[in-house]
């Protein structure tokens, strides 16, 4: 077993508490990983990039080769963008659709869409209104997890556990929250493409 | 067997930890901040058992971090490479004198400058200083290194460096725990001498400091950081250093069919370099940071065609290695991908919706709009954000403290008006003794004091100088009436603006504190306070 995942968005997204989910998961598995991400001044609403790398053999780079991403999980779809050249042939793309226009200008949204319905393998939806039917908008992170999570290749089980865990001292009414937001992500992709 | 998922900065402060540390000093700085914060979230460090508070600086750091080592206990002080420029003097000058209880310096070096001004590469400074540097490749070496550097720092009486680089500071993995070891009894040095270096006395030092380096060469050679791995293929050797290591790896899947040698201790280990120099027709060297090895290794003549690495061509000179770079350099087919898309844009950090120092940026960019002549010498932390559109408000940003000084130097040659823009904490860190200059000599510069009441950049530390602003500019010398305070808020922006331009028609030092806390940490301090 071996998944390579980039994970794609904006400073304050939440990308990195996926990834520790996705790491969470992987520890509690027994698995070998390896997770890279961006600190700092990157963060101050700047483009946030991490690598993870799952396998049941030792890992030996931080990070993921260019062509060798297994999935791209972006939370933006500009960002999604930005890390093709990362992903592999048939590697699979899981993006929110709602974009984060901290910039003037921000590139034209009918291409930028156009282009994700271009590639073979996506998942392209909205995460927000998800989030929002979950209980917080600030969910969207989780709803993007459990859409990305039939793809990440360790039972899905492990990660909803691992995001109890993430959540377990803000409360019950988070955890739940973001529960709801992981199995809405999940039916997503669950569901016939469109 | 105890495993953990930990960052290289937190697999170092665990070692440290388990390796029986008393001490950790630090500045925050990345990507080096996560060492101190993980301490002071441990056990040890919130009874009290390892002290971990925040230092004023990286001198003050490293310095608290020598008295402990004097004092017989293991100390380790940590910062990120710009910050071993601060504290250069008390690290040259330990290796002089030594270490009682082991002393170790940790600086993070930063490759491709994700968040620094440059990408120094901080084994030149363990060279420099005599001392042994071990370089992780891993983060299970990270967290072994403490305990390996505590040891050789006793046994040889030498501080010793760990060097990280951000892909390694900022990455996790799987670690597996060892042995924990207590901490040092106190214990002072026989020879009062030994910290004392008088010419007299120092002269005997550095000839002891120089006479110990073939042991240390010697421990490299046997230490199990440094690994001579033998291949089929001849025609090719490859010295890997630190995580450079890892890509050589990932190109290979694991088994390189060539000799290769991996280092991650220094001095380098000379004669496991002769080996692969002696069996191999060509030798790579894939370093990330500077051609340090490479270089030594050329010498002279200059057109070497055996040594192939940063300076050549086969690597880029500058910036991060990547598996791909790495498996171009060794002539590896690269993996077919898709197409760059030509529509992302750049998205570049700016400051937060709401953040104070937006708007200081618009008042002093009103008061200055009559000053064309004038400049803004700004410094190191969030506020240099104000150097893009909308604000475009500053002219410099070079190194902590300079802002002051170079707005003093400035004055000095006749510009007016002669503005420093600093935030607190790099204030207390480095721009006090500059301020003391602009009162001494009177120096018309006006300083604006940018106090969020928080290291901001680096995540919201405590600042050194909350509270304690007005009186360390009024201790400093600066007339009472020209230390002004504003409260930076758009209802307030006409009043700032005037205040601005009241200072910046004064022909002495003045300080405007514009005082509001961080968005970021007043939101945290707000959901802390609904939990209690």
């Amino acid at each position: 077993m071996k998944r390579d995942v980039i994970l794609a968005g904006v400073g304050g997204q939440g990308l990195l508490t996926i990834a520790a989910a996705i790491a969470g998961a992987a520890h509690a598995l027994g698995l070998h990983l390896k997770q890279s991400e961006v600190h700092g001044m990157a963060q101050r609403g700047g483009v946030v990039r991490s690598h993870v790398r799952l396998s049941d053999r030792p890992i030996h780079s931080d990070l993921i080769p260019e062509g060798a991403a297994d999935l791209l999980l972006a939370a933006e779809p500009m960002e999604a963008l930005r890390y093709l050249p990362y992903l592999a042939p048939d590697g699979m793309v899981v993006a929110n659709r709602v974009p984060m226009k901290n910039i003037d200008p921000y590139p034209d949204e009918d291409e930028i869409a156009a282009a994700l319905r271009a590639l073979a393998h996506r998942l392209v939806f909205d995460a927000v209104s998800l989030a929002r039917e979950a209980g917080s908008i600030r969910s969207a992170n989780i709803v993007l997890l459990g859409a990305g999570a039939p793809f990440l290749g360790i039972p899905v089980d492990a990660l909803r556990a691992a995001v109890d865990r993430l959540f377990e001292r803000k409360g019950p009414a988070i955890v739940e929250t973001n529960r709801r937001a992981f199995d809405l992500g999940l039916a997503q992709a669950e569901r016939p493409a469109d | 067997m105890r495993t953990r998922v930990l960052l290289g900065d937190e697999a170092v402060a665990q070692g440290a930890i388990d390796a029986g540390l008393s001490g950790a000093y630090s500045y925050p700085g990345t990507p080096s901040t996560e060492i101190v914060e993980y301490i002071q979230r441990s056990d040890a460090g919130r009874d009290g058992r390892i002290h971990c508070r925040w230092s004023t600086n990286e001198k003050t750091a490293l310095e608290a971090a020598l008295g402990m080592s004097y004092a017989g206990r293991r100390a380790m002080a940590s910062m990120k490479h710009v910050g071993l420029n601060v504290a250069a003097d008390p690290f040259i000058n330990s290796a002089i004198v030594g270490a009682n209880g082991g002393l170790v310096v940790v600086a993070a070096d930063d490759p491709s400058m994700h968040s620094s001004q440059n990408e120094q590469d901080s084994r030149f400074y363990a060279d420099f200083a005599l001392v042994p540097c071990i370089e992780p490749s891993d983060q299970q070496e990270a967290y072994a290194a403490p305990g390996v550097a505590f040891e050789l720092s006793e046994r040889f009486h030498v501080p010793v460096l760990i060097r990280l680089t951000t892909r390694l500071a900022h990455s996790r993995a799987v670690v597996t725990l060892g042995e924990t070891r207590g901490a040092n009894d106190l214990s002072i040095p026989t020879d009062r001498k030994q910290y004392v270096i008088l010419p007299a006395h120092a002269r005997g030092s550095y000839q002891r400091l120089v006479e110990r380096q073939p042991q240390l060469a010697a421990a490299s050679e046997e230490s199990p950081f440094n690994r001579y791995t033998d291949g089929p293929d001849k025609s090719l050797g490859i010295l890997a250093c630190g995580i450079a290591h890892n890509y050589v790896l990932e190109a290979y899947d694991g088994m390189p069919p060539h000799p290769a040698l991996k280092v991650s201790q220094y001095p380098a280990p000379a004669d496991l370099i002769e080996r692969l120099l002696a069996d191999c027709d060509q030798v790579l060297v894939v370093e990330e940071g500077f051609p340090f090895l490479e270089a030594r290794l050329r010498g002279f003549p200059r057109v070497d065609r055996a040594i192939r690495g940063r300076l050549d061509g086969s690597l880029p000179r500058t910036g991060e290695l990547s598996p791909g770079i790495v498996a171009r350099a060794l002539g590896l087919p690269g993996r077919q991908t898709l197409p760059a898309s030509r529509l992302p844009a750049p998205r570049p950090p700016a400051l937060c919706p709401g953040c104070p120092h937006a708007d200081t940026y618009r008042a002093l960019n009103e008061a200055m709009a009559t000053h064309p002549m004038g400049r803004v010498f700004s410094d190191i932390g969030c506020y240099t954000l104000g150097a893009f559109p909308p604000y475009e408000a500053i002219d410099t940003c070079v190194e902590m403290g300079a802002s002051i000084t170079m707005a003093k130097g400035a004055a000095d040659a006749g510009l007016r008006p002669a503005v420093a823009v600093i935030g607190d904490s790099t204030f207390t860190h480095s721009g006090m003794t500059g301020l003391l200059d602009c009162v001494s000599e009177a120096s018309p510069v006006t300083i604006v004091l940018l106090d969020n009441l928080t290291v901001a950049m680096t995540g919201g530390q405590d600042s050194q100088a909350t509270s304690r602003l007005e009186s360390i500019c009024a201790g400093l010398g600066v007339a009472p009436e020209h230390i002004r305070v504003i409260e930076p808020l758009p209802k307030a922006h006409e009043k700032n603006a005037a205040i601005l331009a009241d200072e910046l028609a004064y022909d002495g030092p003045s300080v405007v504190i514009a005082r509001r806390e961080c968005v970021q940490t007043a939101r945290r301090h707000a959901t802390k306070r609904e939990a209690a």
